[in-house]
């Protein structure tokens, strides 16, 4: 994530009128940014495919391709509608700025245009998309970009909302001592590709990666978007998580380092799902029973040499399309009743 | 005539937000593009075509406004907002515009030049 407010940004000035054009682009180099011209929409638009820009500044009356017809464009672009665009036109009549305000514009400054007030445009509108770019990586670290995109499409929502998920906790066995044994470099290095394994397995059945603390993931299933077969697919990135760990220790092996290992816990069940925080700060989460028993099965995979441990309701949710073994009921922490546990795959020190 | 075919405070204001090299610069070109949007003016009027008519006085408008020629602007607004049909029907309507042009220009190359 970038640290700090943005500086110096890429601009690029459309308007088909070459003194309007030069002028613009002298005001925004004064300001310290970078500025390429394009003289119609259709020579914008190619540029905006080709390269990339933080803010638009646009004509609307032009030849070839007017700005009307740039601005209906990027609406329908996933990768440019999020472009902001500030309309400089010195067009007469009201519901052509609302026409073009509709089309998402994000500001709309009549021609000739004040210095003061450009700059001042400006810097709203790229704190704007600062603020919306943080927003954008910040979803992306725990969720899909399928997911992402919904959210977004959504907008952000404080409230929390029951959902029905399935919870996966899972670590790297005796990672404190492996810390201790390896450099710095390689520690980081190991997580790294560690993480970059697990998110695929995790991701790729659909799940969402929403904590990760040290070597320790957890990940959520059917929220924040619903999934059908949650426990099975938890269960089945677990069992690719597993598979990809142990691709990873060839690797490992053949450079002379010790295998790793690790252990998964499984609960499924109602959990309460949402943002907590601030505005400015929120993070997705989800918490509630099912999710301390998922982290305690984890635990209990020490305890019990299994790599995957799942509870009851993940058990009946994958039915008999996954074998699963019972290792009987177990006194879980903070649970008052002993509970019943399964453990998926094959036995392993 | 500088003085009220350009109007001095915004013609200064522009050389001291863009820096006077560019804004002799800028004059430079606008001196290179406005007979050009003369010409257009003359040609759709001539070719009976009412969108490319308003569209050149738009440009003529804006930059006209840009250099503080406030007279030239407010006779390009005129034919931008509907004037075609009586400047097809006046006699010589775009001759007024031109001689406006001519001190607008004479009036930028000498405060270019102060």
């Amino acid at each position: 994530m970038r640290e700090s407010r943005p500086g110096s940004a890429r601009l690029l000035v459309v308007d088909d009128n070459k003194v309007n054009r030069l002028l613009l682009s002298r005001s925004i180099e004064l300001q310290g940014h970078r500025v390429a011209m394009a003289e119609n929409g259709r020579v914008a638009l190619e540029m905006l495919r080709r390269e990339s820009f933080d803010l638009m500044l646009l004509d609307i009356e032009m030849p070839e391709m007017d700005g009307f017809q740039v601005l209906e464009q990027l609406v329908s672009d996933l990768r440019l509608r999020d472009l902001p665009v500030i309309v400089t036109s010195s067009l007469e009549g009201i519901e052509n700025i609302v026409r073009c305000i509709e089309l998402g514009a994000e500001d709309y400054l009549a021609k000739p245009v004040n210095p003061v007030l450009l700059k001042a445009r400006i810097g709203a509108c790229l704190e704007k998309k600062w603020l919306r770019d943080q927003q954008k990586e910040l979803l992306g670290r725990f969720a899909t970009s399928a997911v992402a995109q919904d959210l977004q499409a959504t907008g952000f929502s404080l409230v929390g909302r029951w959902v029905e998920g399935s919870i996966l906790f899972s670590d790297i066995r005796g990672f404190t001592s492996l810390v201790e044994s390896e450099s710095p470099e390689e520690v980081i290095e190991l997580l790294n590709t560690y993480y970059a394994l697990m998110f695929e397995a995790i991701g790729g059945r659909g799940g969402v990666v929403n904590q990760m603390v040290g070597d320790g993931l957890m990940s959520i299933f059917g929220a924040p978007l619903p999934l059908a077969d949650h426990c099975e697919s938890a269960v089945r990135a677990a069992l690719e998580m597993i598979e990809m760990v142990e691709l990873f220790n060839h690797e490992r092996i053949a450079a002379k380092k010790p295998a790793i290992r690790i252990g998964i816990g499984i609960a499924s069940g109602k959990m309460v799902a949402g943002y907590t925080g601030t505005h400015e700060r929120a993070t997705y989460t989800c918490v509630g029973d099912t999710v301390n028993l998922a982290a305690r099965l984890e635990s209990l995979t020490k305890e019990v040499g299994r790599s995957i441990l799942v509870d009851r309701a993940t058990r009946d949710g994958v039915g008999n399309r996954i074998v699963m073994e019972s290792i009987g009921p177990v006194a879980i922490k903070g649970k008052a009743a002993a509970v019943e546990v399964f453990a998926v795959g094959a036995v392993k020190a | 005539m500088a003085a009220t075919t350009i109007d001095a405070a915004t013609f200064m204001a522009l050389q001291e937000a863009t820096g006077r090299e560019f804004a002799g610069e800028l004059v430079g070109t606008f001196l290179e593009e406005a007979p050009l949007m003369l010409r257009e003016l003359g040609a759709a009027l001539a070719a009976h075509d009412a969108e490319k008519f308003r569209r050149s006085a738009h440009s003529l408008k804006s930059n006209s406004l840009t250099f503080g020629a406030l007279r030239l602007g407010a006779m390009a607004r005129e034919l931008e907002l509907g004037g075609f049909d009586r400047a097809a029907g006046a006699g010589d309507p775009l001759a007024a515009l031109a001689a406006e042009y001519v001190r607008v220009a004479t009036a930028l190359e000498e405060l270019r030049d102060a």
